[in-house]
């Protein structure tokens, strides 16, 4: 790992910690920016849901990377942040009011389940939220009058300053334009006090408290952001999909989050990034080679949730820091070339530390 | 029918089915008990184990009971052998980790047994299917009355296996210190496959109790969420806990199939769930430990 | 209560179920001085200490700061007011910098909102640069320099229980609370701390209350000793005083001695 020289208290708190950096994510922006002119509508769409996925991820990343509180629920964030925006511009309120507005609904319900939930860590939160997940996802089924239950509920095209920000194109800027704010929220949020109070909880809630960290504020706060995030994400992913179904909202797609931060690299934003690639790269891989395959694999319906739970195990198995580890790895390799060594990631060995309090 | 006796009849349907949720429950505590692990595809693990013994049964045409032992002793198989070639590889890590992982392997048993056997729903008859008994004027299905009885034997041999057998001991022992055990010559990891194997084959007993009163499919395996209820009601270290809270469970849900207005079914495991969770985290039947620094 | 009285407990008792796991204890702490508590394993040394940061509700007996009453406040307050404390087993943030876990030791003195965190406004970043300061001079004091940037789960023992020292000094108390500083050190690490405390003590001027075990470091250091034994006062009095206490040798050694 590069260590730069200190001699400022400043260069900590920089949003660049290295000026290299400035350049390289300058570059890999206006890359961005210029895809949606020479490429097809497909694959705009596509990376529009990555995006979209990546804010999720980072709303999550928050929450169970870096405060380490679980949540299997985070489907029920996206949710409610896709029907408040739906159910707010069908009632002809104008979009720059219904995202934000979306954001907010969520981060309340996020406080709503992160106070009951307080006193709960690792598996009962884990379970607590899970049912939360399928509460909110049976309500977006059953409360017909205002989800349109079933059948579902189209969601209109928004319009910003009078301009029709419709289609691939149109999802695929706006998700960008998120995405970019979303980051720069979290990156402030983990360089100041806020950030390391998650990270204490985290790692020690017992000397967090005595830190003077209130463990009850900070938890609180951290699901209601979290979940203002995610929520965000739903407002987009409302019109990504632009007719909102309740079933898309089930305990699959809450998996699927938590699948993006810990694939993605447990306690980094890269790696909500690179697991949410690696959550929307997958199945469209998969269906380039289906056809290449031998028929009884190509055809076999259960293709991709199976790679889906083996990456998963393997993942889990070989590389817990996930993909993010992984690529640090590969970086200080190149990096250190020809002085590699294997010794640097090894692990320490630690004891199994019980997290049954007895 | 009158309305206690109606009533009666749903208290023993939702016992029956409870029962189910109370055998998911048991392998979930059994295993968490033993390796602090959570295994979030115990459910999982049951619809392998229907699906093996639809094999058996259907498939390659073998009595009932044999077809039941079969099953129970291939799926306790395939637990013992998780353990030894997946999750032994996992200790130590923090157990977040070991729930994705179970995720994952959910995943994978469910394409599976889609290939294995089939995506479709298959039924399965047994000697008890279509037929009733009549306990003075309450007209109860056999198939329900087996789930009540098998899960009552199923608890009995349990019970006295754990409690009189050399192998039960040193599991009691194993789960309870894990260091002590083995400095004491247990075979702790052996132990903690063979706990994995337990839990496999009562998933399979669930399952084959279960099979003929449901479909037998790929996604039967969700119930195991309703069995994190049941186990959470018994305060998630208690085995008898975790039977009486699938019963419990189960009442609740066909009660408020019955009373609440429809759509209240599908959540009530859920929320009681979350209000046991909320409200009294320890469950019916723990008690709470706070952490020592 | 005289004004060099920095803190006074009375009459405290805790009963976890049936057992009296500390019954009756009544001490002051002066200020600047080194106040240690020795006695056997399961003695209640840590339980006055978790007592003392509030993490236990004591069952009888009040807890006084600098005059105040500290019985009812929340374990989360109890670092702002003055307190700090480490804990026998090293409980660190094993998955954040050295320099990020002084820095959650300055959280106490961190004032600034939650919006203006979010959108990182000068003012965070005016008081965060004055954190940093802070931190390192702490960094400084103890010679952590080289091990600023490491992941705590990287050090060795002897370091993280300096670290965890120094994450106490960062949330600047006038009471600093040592659950057994020396467990894990060997002899010269031992000695180095000992040096440590003097300089807390004597540079710093802070208050400490230390659990210990060797007794050579608390001769060493100690100002006055309170021996205890289930629960309960054996002796008070200087380090060699409570050494040649008749009930404290026969509580370590046993017997009828």
């Amino acid at each position: 790992m590069r260590r730069p020289f200190k001699t400022l208290y400043e260069q900590d708190i920089r949003f660049w910690r290295q000026p290299s950096a400035r350049w390289w994510y300058g570059l890999l922006l206006i890359a961005l920016c210029a895809i949606p002119l020479i490429s097809g509508e497909f694959y705009v769409g596509e990376l529009a849901g990555l995006f979209i996925f990546a804010i999720a991820g980072v709303g999550l990343m928050l929450l169970t990377g870096y405060t380490g509180l679980v949540s299997l629920g985070h489907s029920a964030f996206l949710g409610i942040g896709a029907y408040t925006e739906a159910i707010l511009l069908a009632r002809g309120v104008p979009f720059y009011i219904t995202l934000p507005a979306s954001a907010l609904v969520t981060g309340f319900a996020g406080v709503a389940i992160g106070i009951p939930t307080l006193r709960m860590s690792g598996l009962y939160l884990a379970i607590a939220t899970l049912s939360f997940g399928s509460i909110v996802g049976t309500v977006l089924q059953k409360w017909e009058t205002v989800t349109g239950g079933f059948d579902g509920l189209p969601v209109k095209a928004p319009y910003l300053f009078g301009v029709k920000l419709d289609g691939p194109e149109g999802v695929y800027y706006m998700s960008l334009l998120v995405l970019l704010f979303v980051i720069w929220l979290a990156l402030n949020v983990l360089r100041s006090p806020l950030g390391r109070a998650f990270v204490a909880i985290r790692d020690s809630e017992v000397s967090a408290q005595s830190m003077g960290i209130n463990l009850a504020l900070y938890k609180t706060i951290s699901f209601g952001l979290s979940a203002a995030i995610t929520g965000l994400a739903g407002g987009l992913f409302a019109h990504y999909v632009r007719h909102l179904a309740p079933d898309a909202f089930d305990v699959l797609l809450s998996i699927q989050l938590v699948t993006i931060v810990f694939v993605g690299g447990l306690g980094s934003l890269h790696g909500a990034i690179f697991g949410a690639m690696f959550m929307r790269l997958l199945p469209q891989s998969i269906a380039l080679i289906r056809d290449d395959l031998p028929n009884w694999l190509g055809r076999m319906p259960g293709l991709e949730p199976s790679i889906f739970g083996l990456i998963l195990v393997l993942c889990i198995m070989y590389e817990p820091m996930g993909i993010n580890g992984r690529w640090m790895k590969v970086k200080a390799y190149f990096k250190n070339f020809p002085m590699h060594k294997a010794s640097a990631f090894r692990r320490q060995k630690s004891y199994a530390k019980s997290e049954r309090l007895r | 029918m009158d309305d206690a006796a109606r009533l009666l009849q749903l208290v023993v349907n939702g016992a029956a089915s409870g029962c189910i949720y109370g055998l998911i429950a048991f392998g979930f505590v059994l295993i968490y008990k033993a390796t602090e692990m959570v295994n979030f595809a115990q459910g999982d693990i049951m619809m392998l184990g229907a699906f093996v013994a639809y094999s058996f049964i259907h498939q390659f045409g073998l009595n009932y009971w044999v077809g039941f032992g079969l099953a129970i002793l291939v799926t306790a198989l395939f637990g013992f052998l998780l353990d030894a070639i997946v999750l032994r590889r996992v200790i130590g890590q923090p157990q977040f980790a070991v729930v994705m992982l179970t995720l994952g392997l959910a995943f994978i048993f469910r394409a599976g047994a889609g290939l294995a056997w089939t995506y479709d729903s298959v039924g399965f008859n047994t000697p008890f299917t279509n037929k009733t008994v009549n306990l003075g004027g309450l007209v109860l299905g056999q198939d329900n009355v087996s789930i009540l009885v098998g899960t009552l034997v199923l608890c009995g041999v349990l019970y006295l296996f754990f409690s009189r057998t050399r192998l039960g001991v040193a599991m009691q022992a194993a789960s309870q210190n894990q260091l002590a055990a083995y400095y004491m010559g247990i075979p702790v990891r052996r132990i903690f496959s063979l706990i994995w194997a337990i839990s496999a084959g009562v998933a399979a007993v669930a399952a084959v109790l279960l099979a003929p009163v449901s479909m037998i499919d790929v996604n039967m395996g969700f119930l195991g969420i309703k069995a994190f209820a049941a186990a959470v009601l018994g305060g998630f270290g208690s085995i008898p806990g975790a039977v009486i809270g699938g019963v419990i469970v189960g009442v609740v849900e066909q009660l408020s199939g019955y009373f609440l207005p429809p759509g209240f079914q599908d959540v009530t495991s859920n929320i009681v769930l979350l209000a046991v969770l909320i409200l009294r985290p320890e469950g019916l039947f723990g008690k709470t430990i706070r952490k020592r620094v | 209560m005289s004004a060099d009285v920095l803190f006074n407990v009375t009459d405290l008792g805790i009963r976890f179920g049936g057992i009296r796991a500390v019954e009756g204890v009544s001490f002051e702490v002066k200020r600047g001085e080194v106040f240690s508590i020795i006695g056997p394993n399961g003695a209640g040394k840590t339980t006055i200490f978790n007592l003392i940061s509030r993490i236990y509700n004591p069952t009888t007996g009040r807890l006084h700061f600098e005059g105040r009453d500290i019985t009812e406040t929340p374990p989360h307050m109890i670092a702002g007011l003055g307190i700090a404390r480490t804990f026998q087993n090293i409980e660190l943030f094993p998955n954040a910098t050295l320099l990020q876990n002084l820095l959650i030791g300055r959280h106490c003195h961190s004032k600034v909102g939650l919006f203006s965190q979010l959108a990182f406004l000068p003012s965070v970043a005016r008081a965060e640069l004055e954190h940093r300061k802070r931190a390192e001079e702490v960094i400084a004091f103890l010679g952590l320099q080289r091990h600023r940037d490491s992941l705590i789960a990287n050090l060795p023992y002897g370091v993280r229980k300096v670290v965890e020292l120094g994450r106490a000094l960062c949330t600047e108390p006038k009471l600093l609370l040592l659950d057994e500083p020396s467990s894990g050190l060997n002899v010269e690490e031992t000695e180095e701390m000992a040096y440590w405390i003097d300089d807390i003590k004597k540079d710093l001027g802070i208050t400490v209350i230390m659990v210990e075990h060797d007794m050579k470091l608390v001769s060493a250091v100690s100002d006055r000793v309170m021996a205890l034994n289930y629960g309960r006062i054996l002796a008070m009095g200087t380090a060699s005083e409570v050494q040649g206490d008749p009930e404290v040798i026969r509580a370590y050694i046993g017997g009828e001695a």
